[in-house]
């Protein structure tokens, strides 16, 4: 299913046009925390039903969680659980998941949002504490251990959060809601210390 | 030396800290660890304010949060001015500048005070019973003068100049309130591991052992003993100790919201630290440790300055080392004014008399008291205070009545008893019990996984508090923890209360010097200024609920929430009534438990985090190129692109005409956009719209209507179908997020059955529409894959190729009546080929186009727009789609809302096209439409303008209507009364321009 538009919107020809990734260079360091843009990443929306979800895995190389709030990893290719039927597949290796499932006749539906999100890394000693500024998650590594990942909210908007390390977060945000994203995240990283 | 008043061998500050401070511009010196209030009773400073209504002298009633007469106004500069700022719970800083409140022309001769004298005519009710006549001044008169004497204190008229922070948190065991059970609780907490976070408003925990000079715990001084505990706890990894931070507000599932003042204390707050820390903390469990408030005694001129809290009098002497004045009487009926009395005998301050009510009370203080020489006379009240800007005396009767005596004093100590602590259990939706034995309401049934321990659940006694909350506290860890990881002991040891205090109760409402005459001023509210005998007036009045008393009297609904008057207040009503206080009842505790800034509360949402701003990917273009941006929803939108000298009327005509004889490039970017997926997807689309999709070919795109079950338009779109199960839906730029919640929510609810899934791909793509003659000439030369021509590529199909070598979506549509083009790429490609069509349309004449030019172009087709052309009352036969409506389907949402009678009825409001008589008058959008201009006033309107505009193309100004039985009136005339004149209007239909629609491929 769904190879027709998966096969034609991967072609890697060189684009005559360049990349202007959302903002680009913007970074800012408090003492405990530091807030910075990532590079682009390929990313899917992926919907599949529980039978579709081995050979997904499969094809994907990446074992697709199946327990809420975790995520998967192998080879620069992160899988995030957002629902019982929903993944965020993260590829930061330069690979396309899009054309990976784009071969896997299991029922699912995947959609290549790799410009829809805007990745920002929060890390340091007060990750936890700036991120916390606006989202009410329980960021304690009891309850949020390295490798969770949860679709929340920050302030006002709706983020992915996923703990990379005891002091490093990647939150994943809409395109043009990353102003206020990061500009949110670099207001919270000014009181991290505490 | 800090002050006259302070006594070098008492307290605990530093002597050799110095702060200058300043009240109402006179220049004072405190000790740092001061509070604005002990510092100014250390200069022998009493009169701090005026009253609200009475403007009456007043002075420092208590030590802490529940002050009700000292509020000043900190001013830092000219836009950092604080009102009602309680001098009890500020910290001095060197160069601190205070003024008093509510006084004029100066604090100790005010004009205002003439309302104290006129006091008769603002009694209870007043305000109810005085402005009803004659009704017409209400407006021009009562309600400016009622509002400008309504309120204490002046806000600040600059922008606040400070920053807030937040913080969300959660814990294991929350304990509010850092006295001795509170740190105990916490203690027991913390040893067993579990994530503990301890709260206190003051600076310093210890809570009432600041003043309990007889208590010894763990060998040690009570207070010391607490600051070690908590210097252990702070250490400790699992424990967030927050001091200065003040538990306001108890809600759902443990939801507990603090603020924490982190800088208002210091001299100079670095430039980076926050003013105030909003904390919003979720806890497995709640121990509320918040103590008990003291109450007054309610007797004439009871809120005369030098007159206070017998608590508070003891803590000025033994955390502040100073005394509130050299000649004091303490009037009581209850214990622990007698320690307070002793600690100032022993302190060298003579104490005239000790009166108490109680006839024959006996214990240990009183006999420390007669012991140390002490005059104490049981079964007599003070009637009355003598002295205005400061007490100068007590009038002494025995209570049954009998000859009065007059003594002189310089300041009254007094105490009623003690209040718990129970707003915060009483927010958490826990009920109150009353304790007829001792008289007071405690934590009853609760609602909410917390528990109360100390002084707030009516537990008498250092020792049995500790004992009882070292024992709660382990238990909250262990039932908090439970869950997770088991339960486990305790390891550490209870903490042992050597030696301590014990008071036994007190009395409510009104004592014999309240009068029962009229004139006497016994307050029960000091903030709101209400007397013992307003109270006893609201029940005659008919106020039987205590609700009713509350509102009618306004006792206990100031700042101060009643902490100190509620149970006298409620005491005097049950006395009035003749019932016993269960019966009266308690009015209920609101958050917040003090008053709690905006600043807080908005936090970092305001300037650019207010809401967010959504920009497109092609923003960073348009704004180079001066365009002047509307915004829609979060998004800025360019409006239209002003070259030089142009107004925007010049601007918009400049880009339609442009569109219609060239092309012109517009930013479509913020269309919703949703991937619709999956084997089911066709049958999901027909079942979310009125059109038919099984047989819409994989290539091609139709222009989509969704209705809501009742029948009526909520939003369209063109869908463009990829593959047989892959739709790329777009919708309204505002009705994106409600769309895909509407489809989610009928596919989750309705249709579980269909394989298909959804997706949001508005950000994914940005949109550049090419519309115009010349649109595909500007487009060919840098489309690869894709067959342009009209055979190949017929209006109303979608390809994917590469446009500038990246993915498109191409899609051939129209929303201007020309040939045009809507351009899908990633988003971070948007501007690159933007710029590049922009090149290549600079060959052709292309201009950009903004919404107005787009808002205008589509009118001049006729073509709608959801939510401006329609307002959720508009079908698709109203709106003339019925063409849209797939005749043959058997099941759509809102098919059968669509059939209703009054939706298929003659007469409806019809969309139709109205021309004005004269070409150049635009018709305003939203003007009503009449049939006959002369009928009497109120008309009868049949309908309004929904869109209108000066169209450049047509060369004359067009708009839509909506007209009952519109379709019916082609070539009628109406008519739009304006308040300059009636606009003669012709009824046409809704197409301007190009009827036969050949430009679609011209």
């Amino acid at each position: 299913m769904a190879k027709a538009a998966a096969k034609k919107a991967t072609t890697a020809a060189t684009p005559s046009v360049g990349r202007r990734p959302a903002l680009a260079g913007r970074t800012t360091s408090a003492p405990a925390v530091k807030v910075e843009v990532l590079p682009p990443a390929e990313r899917i929306s992926l919907r599949a039903p529980e039978a579709s979800v081995a050979a997904l895995s499969k094809a994907l190389g990446v074992t697709l969680p199946k327990k809420p709030k975790t995520s998967a990893s192998k080879a620069g290719r992160t899988a995030l659980w957002l629902g019982p039927d929903e993944w965020l597949v993260i590829d930061e290796a330069g690979n396309d998941p899009l054309a990976d499932c784009a071969g896997v006749s299991a029922l699912h539906s995947a959609v290549g949002i790799s410009h829809r999100n805007v990745a920002i890394a929060v890390t340091g000693a007060g990750a936890a504490a700036t991120i916390n500024a606006g989202c009410p998650q329980d960021l304690s590594l009891d309850a949020f251990p390295v490798g969770a990942c949860s679709r929340t909210i920050l302030g006002k908007t709706e983020i992915v959060l996923l703990r990379n390390a005891a002091d490093a977060f990647r939150v994943e945000c809409w395109r043009s809601f990353s102003d206020y994203v990061f500009t949110f995240l670099s207001e919270g990283s000014r009181d991290a210390a505490v | 030396m800090s002050g006259a008043f302070r006594i070098p061998s008492a307290g605990r500050l530093s002597q050799a800290k110095t702060a200058r401070f300043s009240f109402d511009g006179q220049s004072y010196a405190g000790i740092e660890g001061d509070t604005l209030a002990s510092a100014l009773l250390a200069n022998g400073v009493h009169l701090v304010g005026r009253s609200f209504k009475y403007h009456r002298p007043r002075g420092i009633l208590s030590a802490g949060a529940e002050e009700p007469n000292a509020l000043v106004e900190i001013k830092r500069d000219a836009a950092r001015k604080t009102p009602n700022v309680r001098a009890t719970v500020q910290e001095l800083y060197d160069g601190l500048a205070a003024q008093s409140q509510n006084r004029w022309p100066s604090l100790s001769f005010d004009v205002g005070a003439v309302n104290d004298i006129a006091s008769p005519f603002f009694s209870a009710g007043f305000y109810y019973k005085t402005f009803m006549w004659p009704k017409a001044a209400w407006k021009s008169l009562y309600e400016p003068k009622i509002r400008a004497a309504a309120g204490l204190g002046v806000s600040p008229d600059q922008p606040d100049p400070d920053h807030y922070s937040s913080r969300y948190a959660h814990c294991d065991v929350l304990v509010l309130g850092g006295g001795a059970a509170g740190v105990a609780a916490a203690l027991a907490a913390a040893e067993t591991g579990v994530r503990v976070i301890l709260a206190d408003e003051q600076a310093e925990f210890g809570g009432s052992l600041r003043f309990e000079s007889g208590a010894r715990i763990d060998g040690q001084d009570g207070f010391a003993w607490a600051q070690g505990a908590v210097a252990k706890l702070a250490a400790m990894d699992n424990v967030r100790v927050l001091s200065r931070t003040t538990a306001f507000g108890y809600y759902a599932q443990n939801f507990v919201g603090l603020v924490e003042r982190v800088s208002d204390h210091l001299k100079a707050p670095g430039h980076d630290l926050p003013r105030e820390r909003l904390w919003q903390v979720r806890a497995r469990r709640v121990v509320l440790a918040s103590g008990a408030i003291e109450r007054h005694m309610v007797f004439a001129d009871n809120d005369r300055p030098g007159i206070m809290l017998a608590g508070a009098a003891r803590t000025y002497l033994n955390h502040y080392g100073v005394a509130v004045g050299k000649n004091v009487g303490v009037y009581t009926a209850n214990d622990s004014a007698y320690a307070a009395a002793i600690d100032l005998k022993k302190a060298g301050v003579n104490v005239a008399a000790i009166v108490d009510l109680r006839d024959n009370p006996t214990g240990p203080v009183i006999d420390e008291a007669r012991a140390l020489g002490i005059e104490v006379n049981f079964g007599r009240a003070v009637v009355r205070a003598g002295g205005k800007l400061r007490v100068s005396s007590m009038t002494v009767q025995p209570k049954n009545g009998g000859g009065e005596r007059t003594i002189p004093v310089d300041a009254i100590l007094m105490s009623a008893g003690w209040t718990p602590s129970v707003h915060l259990f009483s927010q958490s939706r826990g009920k109150v019990a009353f304790n007829d034995e001792t008289k007071r309401f405690v934590p009853g049934t609760y609602a909410q996984d917390c528990v109360s321990v100390g002084a707030c659940n009516g537990t008498d006694g250092l020792s049995a508090s500790l004992d009882e909350a070292y024992a709660a506290g382990a238990k909250a860890a262990r039932d908090a923890n439970a869950r997770d990881y088991g339960a486990k002991a305790a390891k550490g040891t209870k903490p042992k209360v050597d030696a301590s205090e014990s008071w036994s109760r007190g009395m409510l409402g009104a004592a014999p010097g309240a009068g029962p005459d009229t004139t006497v001023k016994a307050f029960v509210d000091f903030q709101n200024d209400v007397t013992a005998k307003d109270i006893r007036q609201a029940v005659h009045e008919g106020m039987h609920s205590i609700e009713h008393v509350k509102r009618f009297t306004t006792n206990g609904m100031a700042t101060d929430q009643g902490k100190t008057s509620n149970m006298h207040g409620l005491a005097i009503a049950a006395e009035t009534l003749g019932k016993p206080i269960p019966e009266v009842g308690l009015t209920t505790f609101r958050a917040p438990y003090t008053p709690v800034t905006f600043g807080a509360i908005v936090s970092h949402a305001r300037g650019p985090l207010f809401d967010p701003t959504r920009r497109t990917a092609i923003h960073p273009w348009a704004e180079a190129q001066g365009a002047v941006f509307e915004d829609v929803g979060q998004w800025k939108r360019a409006w239209y692109f002003p070259k030089t000298g142009e107004d925007m009327h010049a601007a918009v005509d400049r880009e339609c005409v442009a569109v219609r004889t060239k092309a012109g490039l517009f930013d479509a970017s913020t269309l919703g956009k949703i991937e619709v997926v999956g084997p089911d997807a066709a049958k999901f689309m027909e079942l979310l719209y009125t059109n038919p999709w099984e047989k819409l070919e994989p290539g091609r795109c139709r222009y989509g209507i969704m209705l809501r079950e009742d029948g009526f338009i909520y939003d369209d779109g063109v869908v463009g179908r990829l593959a047989p199960d892959r739709f790329h839906v777009t919708t309204t730029t505002g009705g994106a997020p409600r769309v895909m919640n509407h489809m989610e929510d009928y596919l989750q609810t309705e249709f579980p059955h269909l394989n298909v899934w959804l997706t949001s791909i508005t950000e994914q793509w940005a949109v550049i529409a090419v519309q115009g003659p010349k649109s595909r000439d500007i487009i060919a030369p840098l489309v690869e894959g894709i067959d342009m021509s009209d055979e190949a590529l017929p209006h109303m199909s979608v390809r994917e190729g590469k446009i500038c070598g990246v993915p498109t979506r191409l899609f051939r549509m129209s929303f201007t009546g020309e040939r045009g083009f809507e351009v899908n790429v990633p988003a971070d490609y948007g501007q690159a080929v933007w710029e590049a069509l922009w090149a290549e349309g600079q060959k052709h004449g292309a201009a950009a186009y903004g919404t107005e030019a787009m808002h205008v172009l589509r009118a001049e087709k006729g073509y709608i727009i959801v939510g401006q052309d329609t307002d959720g009352t508009v079908t698709p036969n109203d709106a003339g789609l019925d063409w849209a409506v797939g005749k043959k389907k058997a099941d759509f949402v809102g098919i059968r809302g669509m059939a209703r009678p009054d939706l298929v009825a003659k007469g409806r409001k019809q969309l139709v096209g109205l021309k004005t008589k004269d070409p150049k008058v635009v018709l305003e959008e939203g003007a009503q439409i009449v049939e006959d201009p002369k009928q009497a006033i109120p008309m009868k309107m049949i309908g309004h303008v929904t869109s209108s505009y000066w169209s450049q193309n047509c060369g004359r100004s067009i708009a839509l209507a909506l007209v009952a039985g519109g379709r019916d009136r082609m070539g009628d005339t109406l008519y739009v009364p304006m308040p300059n004149g009636v606009v003669e209007v012709e009824v046409t239909g809704m197409v301007f321009f190009d009827e036969t629609g050949g430009r679609l491929n011209g």
